[in-house]
């Protein structure tokens, strides 16, 4: 998926190539709601990857070597509380998401080599996660930051690539 | 063709005969528009489109969000041959309204979160990947008619 976006002359000190970056009140917004999920990583990683896994199969292609990929198994649980846990992570490093991201950049880039479009994969299925789990916290305006800052996330992962 | 086996078939089904159509739909476009705001581009004539809570109290977002979402029905009934029952719909959004298909994709995204914060965990794993089969099939067949 391509955005058009509007290139708008400022004065600030922005790198050139940020598409759409973190408002502070994103950030706050972001950081405000993630406060919800500190504690549940497991479950809602074991949710979102579960989901993944079963509504675009092609993901599976990275967890060949598991032994059970089914929804909820021991693996996958595992697998999502480490993604989350990372999560919750760069969300104490939203003000340098590339610079807090670099190793686990490096990690994606030169060992997993995970297709980057498959971030944005795994973020949809998280905010489906969130809709379910929160349903009246996870409001539109939240949606939006936390969309954002899972896109920029992913940009942070995909740094290192080429 | 696209295949559908009896479970999907049942499953869509169920969430549109249990789906609040007056609920759901205004929400789906509320967040579409919230969201991904350079879809706002398509609704200059609905007014007040200047914040969230401006987008979300809008009377003519909301209709068009119910009308948007009875627009699925005709997949519904026809879950055989989406393709052919969109074509018209695909010349409208094409010709007419100039809609870029990307932005099919954007609604229907929004949608899929909406009716899982409404069903709740019952919006399993198997039911999310029947529902967004069925509306990437929609999505596609919007597209077709574009040149």
């Amino acid at each position: 998926l391509h955005f058009s976006f509007l290139v708008v002359k400022t004065t600030s000190n922005r790198n050139p190539t940020d598409k759409m970056s973190l408002s502070a009140k994103d950030k706050n917004t972001v950081k405000a709601f993630w406060a919800n999920v500190v504690g549940m990583e497991e479950d809602i990683g074991c949710d979102a990857v579960s989901r993944m896994l079963t509504v675009y199969p092609q993901t599976k292609i990275y967890f060949s070597h598991w032994k059970d990929l089914s929804p909820g198994s021991a693996p996958v649980r595992k697998h999502g509380a480490t993604v989350m846990t990372a999560v919750t992570d760069a969300v104490s490093k939203i003000d340098d998401l590339t610079g807090g991201l670099l190793s686990l950049s490096e990690l994606h880039a030169f060992t997993l080599r995970v297709d980057p479009a498959n971030f944005k994969v795994l973020a949809h299925n998280l905010l489906v996660v969130l809709a379910i789990v929160f349903p009246n916290d996870f409001t539109p305006e939240v949606h939006v930051a936390m969309d954002k800052f899972l896109a920029a996330v992913a940009r942070a992962l995909s740094e290192k690539y080429r | 063709m696209v295949e559908w086996s009896e479970t999907e078939r049942s499953i869509i089904t169920n969430i549109f005969s249990n789906l609040d159509y007056n609920d759901i739909g205004p929400k789906a476009l509320v967040r579409c528009l919230i969201v991904y705001p350079w879809t706002q581009r398509y609704f200059a004539s609905f007014g007040n489109l200047y914040n969230a809570e401006a987008i979300s109290n809008n009377p003519q977002v909301a209709a068009h969000g119910i009308r948007v979402l009875h627009g699925l029905d005709r997949a519904l009934k026809n879950m055989d041959n989406i393709k052919a029952t969109y074509a018209e719909l695909s010349v409208l959004h094409s010709e007419k309204l100039h809609v870029d298909p990307d932005n099919f994709k954007l609604l229907s995204d929004c949608l899929t979160i909406v009716v899982a914060g409404k069903m709740g965990s019952a919006f399993t794993p198997e039911i999310q990947a029947t529902f967004q089969k069925f509306l990437a099939v929609v999505v596609s067949a919007l597209g077709r008619q574009y040149h």
